[in-house]
């Protein structure tokens, strides 16, 4: 079977800024790739190219075997890619379950206008904050009443809100509080069981190996070096990171020689 | 304090203002307050401001500003009074203020959207002084009266229902405000645009990472803005039948006012349209209350002063409160 999704010689230009040249890579459906990499290795426009931010200077997206062309972030979600931020992107002052649905708000159309079904939105959010096992005291609680573990749910919740396929999250436990990453990590997983494949973003190897199944590393805007992550090591892709390969543990960066 | 009343006093307790303020005025100067005719006048008096403050809450809850709504309701009433008097038949002159709020709006938001203007704020003075001095232009500084008597009728019209001895009544006006008010709830709570007007005011990088066209949402925005303050226009022009040039100045500094009184936030994403008209009412109410009780109009403008400042710090404790929960 074809990759879900595979980026073949993706370069991004901004003027005579070189941000990425040579990217190839795949994601498998319903796998979990790991995406690491220094600042200003490339993550944030690789990731914005996957979900029609930016459109590349060169090379080639393909989705589900056919070549494809995001001229906004609408084209990709058409094909059920999103992106989960990592400031979660939520409107505070709205509950729950509007924004779970805001810009897909269900209703009848009426010319250029929606009327929204408010009692169906709430139902629909409801059923599907219950299919991904995350609790809430109402899906009419305002965002900014939640906490970040929640926020990042919800935010989760929206971006599977509608067939999701690959779901994009950049530094998804980076805001949050220690004792909610494991609940946001779980529910990553979770997502893979559904059938979703998942892009994480992260500097923090205690998620990439907690939940990936693959890792790759960016490193000066290439992609550096990759592997299942059974058959690697935290010491490894930290090595990665910084540029080398065959780290061993003698080599870590948190040792002293 | 238990959930359900503090949410209640959140979305309603401004109306209970406004009940308390009445009840005050109707215990000191019954005799006086509590005539028909005194509240037909404090409803009249206060409709354009209605419309106006209708139009400003929309920019508000963006987090915008519009500082334009003075001079398109002047630029309208002089416009369509003009036309009145040249003999343009009603129906056309019934159109020109909207049309011309419309148009104004338009600009506005083109200003804001397109050229990049970094704050509404800037636009909307630029409109502001355009459109008083288009106004000064058009009517050479004069006033411009004897209006068609269609054209007089939705600002001046009221109805005595059988029993109200004139000129009390339920005036025209006020029934337009409601079917604007009602409109204008409709619009903000149960269409999708509504709603993105809300997400824009609440964070706009959410509202654009949505897929929601915030450009266009924006300029849809200020023509509301400005359509409300052209229909403004329409009903002083008739309540006053004429088109005077000065009409207007300095009033978007009370549609602000009656906006943020009413429980808007400055900040964007807060607010409702019964506030926004119970907002108009205490103004009215307060102004109406001392011009009975003969105090001057100096000191009125001291206390809506201190009015605004307390409205705002009483939003201020509220929502310290509400964080420490």
């Amino acid at each position: 079977m074809a990759p879900l999704l595979e980026a073949k010689g993706i370069a991004k230009y901004f003027g005579a800024i070189t941000a990425l040249h040579d990217v190839n890579f795949h994601v498998d459906h319903g796998e979990v790739l790991g995406v690491v990499g220094d600042n200003g290795a490339g993550k944030s426009t690789l990731m914005k190219i996957l979900s029609g931010l930016f459109v590349p200077s060169e090379g080639e997206l393909v989705f589900d075997g056919l070549p494809v062309k995001f001229s906004s972030p609408k084209d990709a979600r058409k094909l059920g890619i999103e992106m989960v931020y990592q400031d979660f992107a939520l409107a505070g002052n709205m509950p729950i379950y509007e924004n779970i649905y805001l810009g897909r708000e269900p209703g009848r159309k009426f010319g250029p206008l929606t009327v929204v079904d408010h009692s169906k939105s709430r139902q629909m959010a409801a059923d599907h904050l219950d299919r991904l096992h995350i609790h809430v005291k109402s899906v009419d609680q305002n965002t900014e009443d939640l906490s970040g573990g929640q926020r990042q749910a919800v935010a989760i919740a929206r971006a599977t809100a509608f067939q999701a396929r690959l779901v994009i999250m950049d530094e998804p436990t980076a805001a949050l509080a220690i004792k909610e990453v494991g609940k946001v990590l779980d529910l990553i997983k979770g997502l893979r069981e559904h059938g979703v494949a998942v892009i994480i973003i992260s500097h923090r190897m205690d998620d990439i190996f907690y939940c990936c199944d693959r890792v790759m590393a960016l490193y000066q805007g290439t992609n550096f070096a990759e592997s299942p992550l059974a058959e690697t090591n935290r010491n490894e892709v930290i090595g990665w990171i910084m540029g080398h390969k065959g780290n061993t543990d003698s080599l870590a960066h948190d040792r002293l020689s | 304090m238990s959930p359900r009343l503090a949410k209640f006093l959140e979305h309603y307790g401004i109306v209970l203002v406004v009940i308390a303020m009445m009840l005050v005025l109707a215990a000191i100067r019954p005799e006086i307050f509590l005539t028909a005719q005194n509240l037909t006048n404090i409803l009249k008096q206060n409709a354009s401001l209605a419309l106006l403050a209708l139009g400003m809450f929309v920019v508000i809850v963006t987090a915008g500003i519009d500082l334009s709504v003075g001079s398109i309701m002047g630029l309208s009433m002089v416009s369509l009074a003009i036309a009145s008097k040249a003999g343009v038949p009603w129906p056309l002159v019934l159109l020109i203020g909207p049309a011309i709020g419309i148009a104004v709006g338009w600009v506005n938001g083109i200003g804001l959207t397109v050229l990049r203007l970094p704050h509404p704020f800037i636009m909307t003075l630029g409109t502001l002084n355009v459109a008083r001095g288009l106004t000064f232009l058009i009517s050479n500084g004069a006033p411009v009266s004897g209006l068609q008597p269609e054209v007089r009728y939705v600002g001046q019209a009221y109805y005595d229902l059988g029993f109200l001895a004139p000129p009390a009544g339920i005036p025209a006006s006020l029934i337009l405000v409601a079917i604007c008010a009602v409109g204008l709830w409709f619009f903000l709570e149960r269409t999708d645009m509504g709603r993105h007007i809300f997400a824009i005011g609440g964070n706009p990088q959410a509202a654009r990472v949505s897929g929601i066209n915030v450009d266009r949402t924006l300029v849809v925005v200020y023509i509301i803005s400005g359509f409300f303050a052209g229909l403004s226009g329409l009903l002083l022009a008739g309540r006053t039948d004429s088109g005077f040039p000065n009409a207007g100045i300095g009033i978007e500094l009370d549609a602000i006012a009656a906006v943020i009184i009413g429980g808007a936030s400055f900040f964007g994403g807060r607010g409702n349209v019964l506030g926004v008209l119970a907002g108009v009412l205490i103004m009215g109410i307060l102004r109406n209350g001392l011009n009975i009780n003969n105090v001057s109009a100096f000191w009125q403008q001291i206390l809506i002063g201190l009015v605004i400042i307390v409205a705002v710090y009483i939003d201020v404790l509220r929502r310290r409160a509400a964080v420490r929960t």
